[in-house]
């Protein structure tokens, strides 16, 4: 690990104002990816802003009836918290689907937005990677790429992103509220968050340099039946090969997210006017376009049959 | 009869020593030719905690994991490293009451905090009930991973308590029952590459007072 500076703040005003003096800085709230990073000197910040005791870690009532989750809420507390558990299952059945007991108790709100890829290339500091050195190459396309995406990808990158958290909040439209270094703050809706890779895979979210993730809020609750199914390679403790978020409503109309497909939580609305019709018209939908390599190309059916197995459930 | 107490060579002082002797035998003798530009110090950081029940301060590289900070620091080499990478789960220790991975975590970030290991659940003498159920139900093999899994095990029963659901709980609105089911899928975050799982399980679910 390369070595680094440390200094830890008290407020959103102070982090951001620690960044501006230190330009390059990485804020650290749980640690459990960065610092992963850091002894793979994937990640080599000089200097670390340590944001774990901000106040930001209470769930709060909004004014129209949803939840604020502040940034630093850990993921235990997240999906374990009674109106979570109640009203917007679908998040707590993601959360603990993910990680272990041991990396949810340190893992942060933000911190699970904001984790980076698990590409065997990325991790590899021996291989081209664009996402880690751009304009190396992808080592990923024509290599072991059987995890990798097949919606949204590029010729440059078809990393995916690794959170089922964030498959949830992107089926119970979640928003993201941050604060830049001159103290503006802003609310950016979970759709809009994640860039696309296009040419520049290393830039992954819409956030500015030094920008910091204050909360995410939820609207008020849609009902339904909230289903989260994981499919991956053991039955715990291991990143998705797919994954289907869903909500069903009695009518048989419903919101559908998929993880592991492509860089961000994959959510295509007008696919979920098919919903009544199953899950191959709903499927059709959500992975047109789709681009496989022979590798990965067994995603399509697993998540039709993922979703036709979440469909029945859901009826009961 | 000999009792363990009366070894007087440890595994631990055979390691060391051996280790010792390696460094020796490859040691070169420094020239004038290779002297080195004075070396810039790495940057540290002063910080206190309280491990088992005993404060410490301590100046240290930031770079520096808790896990690194307890075995080599404060030599309560009872918590393991295995991958250092938050995968193997043998670095498990207690901090302010959760369970975590020391290895991914810095011990400059961890001020006021208490933390609790192996060494301050229980003694040779006086052991921690989950302690006694590994040894009854012979929860280990080469017991590497043990302190980790018993740290966890012992965490993971005050999380299905304080109703902290998980993937297999059935109903996301009732408290959490300790089953074997549930105590499996709470424990994956600590590898046994000896495969001693079934004996965990039953030594947790005996320390439960659950049935099987």
């Amino acid at each position: 690990m390369k070595s680094f500076t440390y200094e830890r703040v008290a407020t959103p005003a102070a982090a951001t104002a620690a960044f501006a003096r230190a330009p390059g800085a990485r804020f650290i709230a749980g640690g459990t990816n960065l610092l992963d990073l850091m002894k793979l000197e994937i990640e080599t910040p000089a200097h670390l802003i340590d944001v774990s005791r901000l106040s930001l870690d209470k769930i709060e009532k909004t004014d129209d009836g949803g939840l604020r989750i502040g940034a630093m809420v850990r993921n235990t507390d997240l999906a374990s918290d009674a109106r979570v558990r109640r009203d917007y299952g679908l998040l707590s059945r993601a959360l603990v689907a993910g990680a272990s007991g041991q990396l949810r108790n340190k893992a942060t709100t933000a911190g699970n937005l904001l984790q980076r890829t698990r590409c065997p290339y990325f991790y590899d500091t021996n291989q081209p990677c664009n996402k880690r050195r751009p304009g190396s190459g992808c080592a990923a396309i024509g290599g072991f790429n059987r995890l990798h995406a097949v919606v949204g990808a590029s010729e440059a990158c078809i990393a995916t992103h690794p959170s089922d958290m964030a498959v949830a909040m992107r089926a119970l439209d979640a928003v993201v509220e941050t604060v830049d270094a001159a103290g503006k703050a802003r609310a950016i809706p979970l759709s809009g968050f994640y860039r696309a890779p296009g040419a520049t895979p290393h830039l992954e979210t819409v956030l500015a340099p030094g920008e910091l993730i204050t909360a995410v809020t939820l609207p008020r609750p849609v009902g339904g039946t909230h289903i989260y199914h994981k499919v991956r390679d053991r039955a715990s403790y291991a990143f998705a090969l797919i994954s289907v978020g869903a909500i069903v409503q009695k009518d048989g109309s419903g919101r559908v997210a998929l993880g592991g497909v492509g860089y961000q939580p994959w959510r295509v609305e007008a696919a979920e006017a098919e919903l009544p019709r199953g899950a191959k018209a709903v499927t059709a939908g959500l992975l047109a376009g789709a681009k496989t390599t022979h590798e990965n190309a067994y995603k399509l059916p697993l998540v039709e049959r993922t979703l036709a197995g979440v469909l029945a459930q859901a009826r009961g | 009869m000999q009792t363990p107490e009366e070894f007087e060579v440890s595994r631990r002082g055979v390691l060391v020593g051996g280790a010792a002797s390696v460094a020796t035998a490859t040691l070169v003798p420094a020239g004038p030719a290779m002297a080195a530009p004075t070396p810039v110090p790495p940057p540290t950081a002063k910080v206190a905690f309280s491990v088992n029940g005993q404060a410490h301060e301590l100046e240290l590289d930031t770079r520096v994991s808790l896990l690194d900070a307890l075995r080599e620091h404060l030599h309560l080499t009872g918590t393991k490293k295995g991958c250092d990478h938050g995968q193997c789960g043998a670095c498990t220790v207690i901090a302010d009451g959760r369970r975590i991975n020391s290895c991914l975590t810095l011990a400059v970030m961890h001020e006021g905090e208490k933390i609790t290991t192996i060494e301050g659940l229980g003694t040779p003498d006086r052991m921690h009930a989950m302690q006694d159920a590994f040894v009854v139900h012979d929860g280990y093999q080469c017991g590497y991973c043990t302190p980790g899994q018993i740290c966890s095990a012992v965490a993971v029963l005050g999380e299905i308590a304080a109703g902290v659901p998980s993937h297999v709980t059935a109903d996301l609105t009732a408290k959490p029952k300790v089953t074997p089911a549930e105590l499996r899928e709470r424990m994956s975050g600590n590898i046994c590459r000896c495969g001693a799982y079934s004996n965990i399980i039953d030594a947790i679910v005996d320390v439960a007072g659950a049935k099987t």
